[in-house]
């Protein structure tokens, strides 16, 4: 499995993180709220956590960011962690059925599929029709990575046969050969497309073909920081959260 | 080498050596028996005659040896001017020629997009003056792995023409040979076994090119998707395909280079 060192290292680190904030709270220091939560939400949750401790100094968050899946692999196999915020429900439901969760989960952002061209759009995107042009170059992920399996799903919903001359390894990948204008036409999450707003513009996916995937968040039965987590939770969901959310392209449901 | 030499050379190795040596060895072997455990040898050759399988054998035999060929024409001269021509700044065109050694083969790959992608500095101009797009095109494969794999040819090669005993070149000189009949008469025979190396060690590095591929020609079956290419993916969604095609490309470089050794090393 490729996640199994990644999954070890961070286990081990997030070990690491929770032995030192244990250490620290016997002095005036303020307590850890570690937040395990899908690598998409990195950039939003690096702000949302700058925003959280401004608000609550008595708190002081850790962000253990990786897949879904391999963030559930950690708690399932007892790493300590306050909140699980995934990008994934069904990974979020193993984690529930196994017990991990306090109280049921709570869906607090959405990610939708665009399309990415480079800026300027120099082919002349307007549909996802042009998907089929062949004298464009189409790029989507791969099958087996999600922004590959959902760019699909959009396209078979719409009746579209891409003519695709690349299926790369991961977003970042496709984004960058975007972003350089070799390829003229991919499809990406929302969130990435504003990421890599400076070169990639964004078309967005008629409504009636949107996919999007749903975000839930919950706190751990097993988590060290109980209070800390059902803060940091609150803020996720409160107005303000929400703005930073949206100010990466999550769209709050 | 007869049996007794070989029973003689033995004893000379420190016992420490050899266990080091066997540990070595070891390492290379492990990870094949491990391949070798996990293949599923009933549908092995149903996995193998898939046309993913198959087009990307073909595809990686028409890299890896477009790549040889292409490092033939351009790597061999390069070679020699560097081995034989003194000139400023020497040193510091030896160490580009090697860079692609030390690169990250994926950076490699970015770099290739920036200079010859569609909107590249090179790229660009091609693309206007003649239509070519060597992005996401098997041309565009045999680019990035050359430049990952002649390396390999420029080094040995180099090394050998510095190596040999030029009083040979200047024996035949003084008889009267001309500059062609010198390289082809004197010189190519004497670094032959080198040059044999050096195509061995850059065709094989050329099959198992991936990073610069993948990023600078994409990922197409068909197109562009080496063997390296098509493990990659198929290592995350069907580990039985990946597994046979690991097993193809060791049977085809083991079976390449064994037979290199024994046509061509050995008898030199």
């Amino acid at each position: 499995m490729r996640s199994g060192p990644y999954l070890w290292i961070s286990v081990g680190a997030t070990v690491a993180l929770i032995a030192t904030g244990c250490a620290a709270t016997t002095s005036e220091e303020p307590t850890d709220v570690v937040v395990s939560a899908a690598a998409s939400l990195s950039d939003a949750f690096s702000d949302i956590e700058t925003a959280f401790e401004s608000a609550h100094p008595e708190f002081d968050v850790l962000l253990n960011l990786a897949g879904s899946a391999a963030l559930r692999e950690q708690i399932l196999e007892g790493a300590p962690a306050d909140v699980f915020a995934s990008a994934n429900p069904e990974v979020m439901a193993d984690v529930v059925e196994a017990g991990g969760v306090d109280g049921s989960p709570h869906v607090f952002a959405a990610n939708t599929m665009v399309m990415a061209v480079p800026g300027g759009n120099p082919g002349g995107v307007i549909g996802l029709g042009d998907f089929e042009r062949e004298a464009l170059f189409v790029g989507l992920c791969a099958q087996s990575v999600p922004c590959g399996s959902l760019a699909r799903q959009v396209l078979l919903d719409a009746n579209v046969e891409p003519s695709v001359d690349t299926n790369e390894p991961d977003v970042r990948a496709l984004l960058l050969k975007i972003g350089l204008a070799e390829i003229d036409l991919g499809m990406v999450y929302v969130t990435d497309a504003v990421a890599a707003a400076s070169t990639v513009d964004a078309i967005p996916v008629p409504p009636q073909n949107a996919v999007s995937t749903l975000y839930p968040i919950a706190r751990l039965v097993a988590a060290p920081n109980p209070d800390g987590g059902d803060a940091f939770i609150r803020f996720v969901v409160s107005d303000q959260g929400a703005e930073i959310l949206e100010g990466h392209g999550f769209v709050i449901p | 080498m007869n049996t007794a030499r070989r029973h003689a050379s033995v004893r000379r190795v420190p016992t420490a050596l050899v266990v080091l040596a066997a540990c070595g060895v070891a390492l290379f072997i492990l990870p094949i028996v491990g391949l070798l455990g996990r293949t599923p040898w009933g549908d092995l050759a149903s996995l193998v005659t898939s046309t993913i399988v198959v087009d990307a054998i073909r595809l990686s035999l028409i890299a890896s040896i477009g790549a040889t060929a292409l490092s033939a024409i351009l790597g061999l001269p390069l070679a020699y001017v560097l081995a034989r021509v003194e000139f400023r700044g020497r040193a510091i065109v030896r160490a580009v020629v090697l860079l692609p050694l030390v690169l990250p083969p994926v950076v490699g790959g970015a770099a290739l997009l920036f200079a010859l992608g569609r909107r590249g500095v090179i790229g660009e101009p091609l693309y206007s003056l003649t239509g070519i797009v060597l992005p996401f095109s098997t041309w565009g494969v045999i680019v990035a792995v050359t430049f990952v794999s002649m390396p390999f040819l420029v080094i040995t090669v180099e090394g050998a023409l510095r190596n040999m005993d030029q009083r040979f070149e200047h024996a035949a000189a003084t008889l009267g040979a001309g500059n062609w009949t010198i390289l082809r008469r004197v010189t190519l025979p004497m670094i032959w076994p080198s040059m044999i190396a050096g195509f061995a060690l850059t065709w094989a590095r050329a099959l198992g090119e991936f990073g610069a591929t993948i990023t600078f020609a994409g990922n197409l079956q068909g197109r562009t998707q080496t063997l390296p290419l098509a493990v990659f993916v198929a290592l995350e969604t069907d580990r039985d395909t990946a597994i046979a095609i690991s097993l193809i490309m060791v049977a085809i470089s083991m079976t390449v280079l064994v037979l290199l050794r024994d046509r061509w090393w050995r008898a030199t």
